[in-house]
C-alpha cells in the first residue's frame, strides 16, 4: 500500500519534471525559429519583390506577402537597362586577381616565418602582428593619394594593389606551416630538395584546408568590398557590384523601380550564397578562428 | 646561415613591399597630413604646420553630428547584440535536433553584401505616398501609427540603422559564443548537477566565467566595429549621409576625402586620427575591465 503510494508519487514528480522540460524546450525552439525567420525574411522579401511586375508592385498600397503572377522581366531589365553584367564581370576579375596575388604573397611570407631561419625574423614578425591592429580607415587616405598620383584611378591595378595584403592570413597560415613536423623538412633537405620545391610538394598539400579557408574568406571580402572601390572609381566601366548597386539605386533604373532593384540585389547575392551553401562548414570554421567582418 | 638570410628576406619581399607602401608609409603620412595646414590637393602645397585641421574638424557641425550618431549606434548595438547573441547561443547549445540547420541560417547574413541587403531593409522600412511598406503594414495591423523610417524623424532612422547593424553583426557573435559554449568542459556541469545546483547559479558560476574571455573579445571587437560603421548607413540612407543627418565618423572621413564635399585630405586625416584616439581609449578601458573580470 505505502509502496504503491511512493511509486505513484515518484511517477507524478517525474511527469512534472518531464512536462517542465518539454515546455522549456518548446520555448527555446519558438525563440530560435523566431530569429531564423528574422534572418530569412529579408531574403524572402527580396526574391518576392524581384518577381513582381513594376505595375503590380506599385499598385499595392499594402504590400502582399505572395504573388500569383510572377515575372522574370526585372531580371532581363537589370542586364539591359543598367550594366549589371559589367559590374559582375569587374567584380569577378577583381576578386580572382586579388585573391590569387594575395595567396602567392601570403604563402611565401608564411613559409619564411615558419621554416626559414634568418636574422631579424622574430622582429619582423612582431611588426607584422602589430600591423594587424591598424584600422583600414587610417591608411586609406594616403593610399587614395598614392593611387591618384600614380594615375591609377579607374584601373584594375588601382583597385587591386592596396587590397592584396592581409596580415591576418599570413599569421593564420604561418601557424599552420609551423605545425608541420621539422623531420619532413630535414629529410627533404638530405634528399637535396630545394625550399621552393618542398613548399609546393609538401607544405601546401598538407596545409590545403587552411589555404582553402583563407581563399574563401578573401573571396567574400573582395566580393563585398565597397569603400575602396568607391574612392578609386568614378567611371562606371570599373564599378564593382557594391558600387553598381548604389549607382542603380541613385541613378540607374529610376528611384521608383524597386522590383528591378531587388532583381539586381538577388543577382549580386546569389554567387556568395552558393559559395556559402557549398562551403559553410569551412567558412564558419575559418571565421571562428579569428576573422572579423570588414 | 648567410644563404638562409637572403632567402628569408626574398620570400618576405612581396609582403614587405605591399605592407610598406600601403600600410606603414600611410600610417606615418596620415600623421603628417593631419598637421599640414591648408593643404592643397592639386598643387600639393601647404601653408603651415599646426593643429588647425583638428580644430576645424572638431568645430564642424557635420562632424559633431557624426560623433553623436556613432556614439548612439555604439551604445545601443554593442550591448544589445552581445546579449541577443548570448541568448541565442545558449538556446542553440541546449538543443540537438535541427541545431546545424539553425546555425547555418543564422550565419547567412555574414556572407551577404552589406550594400545589397541594406537596400532590402530600405524598401521594407520605407514609406512612400503610393506604398506603405512592409514594416509599416505590420505596425498598422497592431494598431500603431505608421512612420517613414528612411526619410522620417531622427529616432526612426536611428532605429533602422541599429536594427540593421545588429542583424549584420549577430552571425559573427553567435558563431563565436556557440563555439565557446561547446568548449566548456562537461565535467563542471555534471558535478553541479550532482550537487543539485540551480540553473541560474550554474549559468552565473560556471557558464559565464568559462566563456568570459570570448564575451570580452566580442565586446572589444564589437566596439571597434561599431565605431567604424559606415557601409550600413550608406546602404540604408544613400551616399549623401550628411543630408540625411545620419553620417558616421568614418563616413565623415570619406566625405572629406572624396565626392562632392571632398578634396580635403588634411581634414580627413585629422578626423581619422580623432576616431583612432577614441577607439584606442575605449579599447584600453575594455582591456582594464577585462583584466579585472575575466576568469583565468
Amino acid at each position: 500500500m505505502t509502496q504503491n503510494q511512493t511509486q505513484s508519487d515518484l511517477d507524478q514528480i517525474r511527469r512534472k519534471t518531464e512536462r517542465r522540460e518539454k515546455t522549456q524546450k518548446t520555448i527555446v525552439y519558438v525563440l530560435l525559429t523566431f530569429w531564423a525567420i528574422m534572418v530569412l525574411f529579408p531574403f524572402y522579401w527580396m526574391v518576392l519583390t524581384s518577381i513582381k511586375s513594376y505595375s503590380a508592385y506599385n499598385s499595392e498600397y499594402i504590400p502582399q506577402f505572395f504573388t500569383l503572377t510572377p515575372t522574370l522581366q526585372n531580371y532581363s531589365d537589370v542586364f539591359t537597362t543598367v550594366d549589371l553584367g559589367r559590374y559582375l564581370m569587374n567584380t569577378v576579375i577583381f576578386t580572382v586577381i586579388t585573391t590569387a596575388i594575395m595567396l602567392g604573397v601570403t604563402v611565401l611570407a608564411a613559409y619564411a616565418f615558419a621554416r626559414i631561419r634568418f636574422k631579424g625574423r622574430e622582429l619582423v614578425f612582431m611588426i607584422f602582428l602589430a600591423l594587424m591592429m591598424i584600422p583600414n580607415e587610417l591608411v586609406v587616405i594616403t593610399n587614395f593619394v598614392t593611387i591618384t598620383n600614380w594615375d591609377m584611378r579607374n584601373t584594375f591595378a588601382g583597385l587591386i594593389l592596396p587590397s592584396i595584403t592581409s596580415v591576418f592570413y599570413i599569421y593564420l597560415l604561418r601557424e599552420n606551416f609551423a605545425a608541420v613536423p621539422d623531420e619532413l623538412y630535414y629529410a627533404a633537405k638530405v634528399d637535396g630538395t630545394s625550399d621552393l620545391k618542398y613548399l609546393f610538394k609538401v607544405m601546401i598539400p598538407i596545409c590545403k584546408p587552411t589555404i582553402v579557408t583563407i581563399t574563401i574568406l578573401k573571396v567574400i571580402e573582395c566580393w563585398n568590398s565597397y569603400v575602396w572601390p568607391r574612392l578609386i572609381t568614378d567611371d562606371k566601366l570599373y564599378f564593382l557590384v557594391s558600387n553598381g548597386i548604389q549607382e542603380i539605386r541613385e541613378n540607374g533604373l529610376g528611384r521608383e523601380n524597386i522590383p528591378a532593384m531587388m532583381a539586381a540585389v538577388v543577382v549580386i547575392s546569389i554567387p556568395l550564397i552558393i559559395l556559402f551553401l557549398a562551403f559553410h562548414k569551412k567558412i564558419m570554421e575559418g571565421v571562428s578562428r579569428g576573422g572579423t567582418k570588414g | 646561415m648567410d644563404k638562409n638570410n637572403n632567402k628569408g628576406w626574398l620570400y618576405l619581399l612581396p609582403a614587405i613591399l605591399f605592407l610598406g607602401i600601403f600600410m606603414v608609409y600611410p600610417l606615418i603620412d596620415v600623421l603628417v597630413y593631419s598637421f599640414e595646414e591648408q593643404y592643397n590637393f592639386a598643387s600639393q602645397t601647404y601653408s603651415g604646420v599646426g593643429l588647425f585641421n583638428y580644430s576645424y574638424v572638431l568645430h564642424d557641425p557635420y562632424f559633431m553630428q557624426a560623433i553623436k550618431n556613432t556614439f548612439i549606434l555604439v551604445i545601443i548595438t554593442v550591448p544589445l547584440s552581445t546579449l541577443i547573441a548570448l541568448v541565442i547561443s545558449l538556446g542553440l547549445t541546449s538543443i540537438k535536433k535541427l541545431r546545424d540547420l539553425y546555425q547555418t541560417i543564422y550565419f547567412l547574413p555574414y556572407v551577404t553584401n552589406t550594400l545589397a541587403i541594406g537596400l532590402v531593409f530600405m524598401i521594407m522600412f520605407k514609406k512612400t505616398p503610393y506604398s506603405e511598406g512592409m514594416i509599416n503594414m505590420l505596425i498598422s495591423t497592431f494598431g500603431g501609427k505608421s512612420v517613414d523610417f528612411i526619410d522620417g524623424p531622427y529616432w526612426a532612422k536611428m532605429f533602422v540603422l541599429c536594427f540593421y547593424t545588429i542583424w549584420i553583426v549577430l552571425p559573427f557573435k553567435i558563431l563565436i559564443l556557440t563555439s565557446a559554449l561547446a568548449s566548456v568542459n562537461q565535467d563542471y556541469y555534471n558535478a553541479a548537477k550532482i550537487d543539485g545546483t540551480g540553473k541560474w547559479r550554474i549559468f552565473t558560476r560556471i557558464t559565464l566565467p568559462m566563456i568570459s574571455s570570448s564575451l570580452f573579445y566580442l565586446v572589444i571587437t564589437g566596439f571597434i566595429g561599431a565605431f567604424k560603421s559606415y557601409s550600413d548607413a550608406v546602404a540604408l540612407f544613400g551616399t549623401d549621409l550628411n543630408a540625411a543627418g545620419m553620417n558616421t565618423i568614418v563616413g565623415y572621413v570619406y566625405d572629406m576625402l572624396y565626392g562632392d564635399s571632398g578634396g580635403y585630405p588634411s581634414y580627413a586625416a585629422a578626423a581619422a586620427l580623432v576616431l583612432f584616439a577614441i577607439v584606442m581609449t575605449i579599447t584600453c578601458i575594455n582591456m582594464l575591465v577585462r583584466k579585472k573580470y575575466v576568469f583565468q
